[in-house]
């Protein structure tokens, strides 16, 4: 009995690497010390009742950003360790199956669990705020997306110590992804990881939509929007009509995998290539909705802090949603080498340019817009300004691929993996930091840290041409992706300890953001404007943390900055529009049915993961269970009285 | 202000410490941009002009951001305008939309004529009589097949110079890249399809070649030479493995074929139809049909017909272009 628990066990959790039993410690550590802190400080109701049923936006967008930057440190602990290994050829710090383990969770965390649980805490924090909304259209489904996000992320980084790590590349390409050359749990985790927060992608991607389109203040035509309103509009819609294309590859994936079907596989009929052009049409139109977010942020603090409007509304507008729309034309770029013709890749060698025409676009707008300004740079433009030259090069470099025949040359090399970097931290990672540092106050009432905040925006800049900007000489050097370790006669071996340092520098530049907001905490002084900035937009016009019900009464919008406007009525000595009196606000209830049905999700995908039916089952019994119980759940809202409007308005005021 | 400056001499030394590794480190050869062949000449050419189109918009924007960021900054007593309304211009809209269209169509077209100018699967221009080699990525080593001269090699493969080569794909594991940069560009293996890519060596000499797509554990071991000689060396060379290497047999092959590791090896022979074989068996209905050459029933022949429809660079497919060879 005894030897088949340990024979059990030894293929159960993970064994054999030092790295890994230091991570099982640091885990047992964690939950040991989360559990005695929550317990010692009675704070397991506060727990459930204030944050895990929450249907509040501004919560929900509080736990994706923690949740994202918690992801961002295993995401980056991943990559300090691949450069480890990379600094010194014939290196055998990692093993060449730890190391594939380790590029393909590094891929699949930056991207789907940190990139975008940060970009759905901001749509969360802030659109809600910026068009004068109480909440997004369906709190609920809100909640249950960010639980199955949860989860998913749960199940996806449990790999790492039971069972096995995915170790088929961050798009799990098959032949090599199917259960032939990948027997082990780890693709599993991949498909079921990937599948149960992608399903609260594609939620929140409809949640946002009709948000949007349905509860902006009165008055606020489409053509009045905030630029980050719209686009979140535009990654919403390509949410929409991207995710379910993933979802259907991941089900045959899991389909070939568990019932031995055939579509990805050659005998039997299918076609790996089917599954290649699928996860792409998904994954193309994913960096740009990413990427969009980002240009909205940057719009929004690039007008604000150059005490200017927006140049070129309606360009903006224009560039962002023919970007979302040509993001679906653009697949096969990632694929010239695979033999598809002239035709082919001619087609999507020009369709891929074409995007760089409206992002170049948007670059001239912000540049006009700090053009007759009155700039200043605090953190939120510090990084807008490290954005903008590392994004135009790297931009650059992307259109040097979509050059098929040239990309025959970059394809698969460190070129491409300068290159995306660039784009994805340049331009994601560093819009997102320019977002989170300038709507920081906003959320909790006090900014972050300037000083720190600079030490490590210049370590982030520095550390990362410092690391990238070698391994386009790399790529020029022949140095292919994803190889483990390298020989002494290759010549790599200068650059690539170079970009390690980069690589280090980056994370040094993380530790200082993790003490700006330890810092903050303590020391900031609390905001009592609710517009340290000066912002434009209706956020800024009420107190900062925003109250449960974010406004008081709905405001009237007339023009593209509301606020600005609204202040300079003010300075002319207008007096301020009459407010309507006070209603009673129609709110919805918390519920504790996101949380459980995203776990009996996280059940159902395990059990699957082992093959294991007496979980899977009742996992799934689960999510009925949950559905229908939700469905028969007729006490779902209730109504804030006006005096306790009252009450929470005076008090705000006083804090002002 | 001291930190920030200790902060950038900082960078001055990393920049440095670049600066000179590129520079001294001559044992890291810039192969892309050192082309030993026609293919990667003509992509070099046309990195060039699609890097000097994008910096005729790239740098005039680098130079506007810091100029913009320096004139614009908030300060006492600035004399610089400020214009806190102005939003729209239609005339400058115009300008940054199309100087941008205008650099796309330029670099579209001359994308769109090289692309068909250096299709992988066109035969190169040459009046000598290209030699066929049938390359196969197996779990994790290359299989090198000269069909005409019925040799093979594992892990280098060799051909004469200024001699056309026809290299024919397959793979007989997860899909790879073939890539020898300074011959031209790369080109994916894959199962159950003979891809072809055509290159040609100006010179003798020993170029680098690897496997570019992650194909699994030991996929950076994946690298091979590329040994170009002349055409009398090339002779000489194939005289010797004929006379003095093992033959590969088929159940030789399905050693080699199984994962692990190897280091180079010739073969004075290979067995029949072995690289249709591996091109056709994929197509056949699982692994069954490994050795059944003969085993062709109705189900195979659709197969085979289905497989025909899948996309490849030329119409004929793999399995009639390596049957062809084998009548030699």
């Amino acid at each position: 009995m005894l030897d088949r628990i340990k024979e059990f066990a030894s293929t159960f959790f993970v064994t054999g690497d030092p790295l890994i039993y230091g991570a099982d410690v640091a885990i047992v550590m964690t939950i040991i010390a989360v559990v005695s802190v929550l317990t010692y400080f009675k704070r397991w109701k506060w727990l459930w009742s204030e944050w895990i049923t929450t249907v509040d936006h501004k919560r929900i967008g509080i736990m994706y950003v923690i949740a994202s930057l918690l992801m961002l440190f295993r995401g980056g602990v991943d990559a300090l360790l691949m450069r480890t290994q990379l600094a010194m050829p014939n290196n055998d710090f990692l093993t060449p199956e730890h190391y594939n383990a380790i590029f393909t969770t590094h891929g699949v965390i930056m991207i789907l669990f940190m990139a975008m649980p940060l970009m759905f805490g901001l749509f969360n924090l802030v659109v809600p705020l910026q068009i004068g909304a109480r909440d997004v259209a369906f709190p609920f489904l809100n909640s249950l997306s960010f639980w199955l996000f949860f989860w998913g992320a749960m199940l996806f980084n449990m790999s790492f110590v039971i069972g096995g790590s995915p170790d088929a590349g961050w798009l799990s390409y098959p032949p090599l992804s199917g259960k032939a050359f990948s027997p082990g749990v780890g693709q599993d985790f991949y498909i079921w990881g990937i599948q149960i927060s992608g399903i609260g992608s594609l939620m929140t991607g409809i949640n946002f939509v009709v948000t949007i389109l349905k509860m902006r203040a009165p008055g606020m035509k489409l053509m009045k929007m905030p630029m980050f309103t719209w686009s979140v509009l535009s990654s919403s819609l390509t949410i929409l009509l991207a995710f379910p294309i993933l979802t259907v590859t991941l089900a045959l994936l899991f389909i070939d995998r568990y019932f031995g079907a055939h579509f990805f596989t050659l005998d039997g009929g299918g076609n790996p290539m089917m599954y290649i052009n699928l996860i792409w049409m998904w994954g193309h139109p994913e960096v740009y909705i990413v990427v969009l977010p980002a240009f909205g942020i940057f719009s929004e603090v690039v007008a604000t802090f150059s005490r200017k409007k927006l140049f070129g509304y309606k360009s903006m507008v224009f560039a962002l949603m023919s970007i979302a729309v040509f993001s679906f034309t653009t697949w096969a770029h990632h694929f010239f080498t695979m033999g598809s013709g002239a035709d082919v890749n001619a087609f999507f060698a020009v369709t891929t340019m074409i995007i760089a025409i409206p992002t170049g676009v948007k670059v001239f707008n912000w540049l006009f817009t700090m053009y007759r300004g009155r700039i200043t740079f605090p953190t939120p433009m510090l990084w807008t300004m490290g954005f903008i030259p590392c994004f135009v090069v790297g931009g650059m470099t992307g259109v040097l691929l979509s050059v098929a025949p040239a990309d025959f040359q970059f394809h698969n090399s460190y070129f491409l993996i300068a290159h995306f970097h660039q784009v994805l931290i340049g331009g994601v990672a560093f819009g997102y930091f320019a977002g989170l540092y300038y709507w920081w106050p906003k959320v909790f009432g006090f900014k972050l840290h300037e000083k720190i905040g600079k030490w490590a925006f210049w370590f982030w800049n520095i550390g990362f041409y410092v690391c990238f900007m070698p391994q386009y000489a790399l790529g020029l050097m022949g140095m292919t992706r994803r190889v483990s370790t390298y020989g002494w006669d290759t010549g790599w071996w200068e650059l690539n300890l170079v970009s390690t340092v980069g690589g280090f520098l980056m994370g040094i530049g993380f530790l200082f953001q993790v003490w700006q907001i330890l810092h903050s905490i303590k020391f900031m002084e609390r905001d009592t404007t609710g517009d340290p900035w000066g912002g434009r937009t209706l956020e800024w016009s009420i107190p900062s943390p925003a109250p449960h019900y974010n406004f008081a009464t709905l405001p009237v919008v007339t023009g593209k900055d509301p606020w600005w406007e609204e202040k300079l009525r003010r300075e002319r000595g207008e007096a301020p529009a009459p407010k309507p009196p006070l209603e009673p606000i129609h709110m919805p209830k918390n519920s504790g049915i996101p949380f459980i049905m995203s776990f009996c999700w996280f059940l159902a995908g395990f059990g699957l993961v082992f093959n294991w039916l007496w979980i899977a089952i009742p996992g799934f019994v689960g999510v009925a269970a949950c559905m229908l119980a939700h469905s028969f759940n007729y006490n779902t809202d209730y109504y804030i009285p006006v005096d306790e409007i009252e009450r929470t308005e005076a008090a705000a005021r006083r804090a002002v | 202000m001291k930190l920030t400056r200790g902060i950038r001499r900082f960078a001055a030394v990393l920049t440095l410490i670049g600066l000179a590794a590129m520079l001294s480190g001559c044992a890291g050869q810039f192969v892309v941009l050192d082309p030993k062949g026609v293919v990667g000449r003509h992509q070099l050419d046309l990195i060039l002009i699609s890097t000097l189109l994008c910096l005729v918009i790239i740098v005039p924007v680098l130079v506007l951001t810091f100029t913009i960021a320096w004139r614009y900054r908030s300060k006492a007593g600035s004399k610089a305008a400020y214009r806190p309304d102005w939003e729209h211009s239609t005339k400058l809209e115009l300008l940054w939309w199309g100087i941008p269209i205008l650099i796309i169509v330029i670099l579209a077209s001359v994308t769109v004529h090289y692309t068909y100018k250096l299709e992988p699967s066109k035969p190169l221009e040459s009046d000598k009589k290209p030699i066929v080699i049938q390359v196969t990525s197996l779990d994790w080593k290359w299989l090198f097949q000269y069909p005409e001269q019925g040799i093979a090699t594992v892990n280098y493969v060799q051909f004469p110079e200024d001699v056309p080569v026809r290299f024919e794909l397959t793979s007989d594991a997860p899909m790879n890249s073939f890539w020898i940069p300074q011959l031209g560009g790369q080109i994916y293996t894959m199962s159950g399809m003979a891809m072809k890519l055509n290159l040609m060596a100006d010179e003798p000499g020993t170029y680098m070649g690897m496997g570019a797509n992650f194909s699994g554990k030991e996929f950076g071991k994946m690298r091979f030479d590329a040994r170009v000689t002349s055409q009398a060396d090339f002779d000489k060379w194939v005289e010797n493995v004929k006379r003095t290497a093992p033959a590969l047999t088929q159940e030789g092959y399905d050693k080699l074929a199984e994962p692990g590791t190897t280091g180079t090896q010739d073969y004075s022979s290979i067995p029949e139809g072995l690289f249709d074989r591996i091109v056709t068996k994929y197509s056949g209905g699982g692994t069954g049909h490994q050795h059944g050459g003969a085993a062709s029933t109705e189900e195979d022949m659709k197969d085979m017909k289905d497989m025909k429809d899948m996309p490849m660079p030329e119409s004929g497919s793999g399995s009639e272009s390596a049957s062809e060879h084998q009548h030699h």
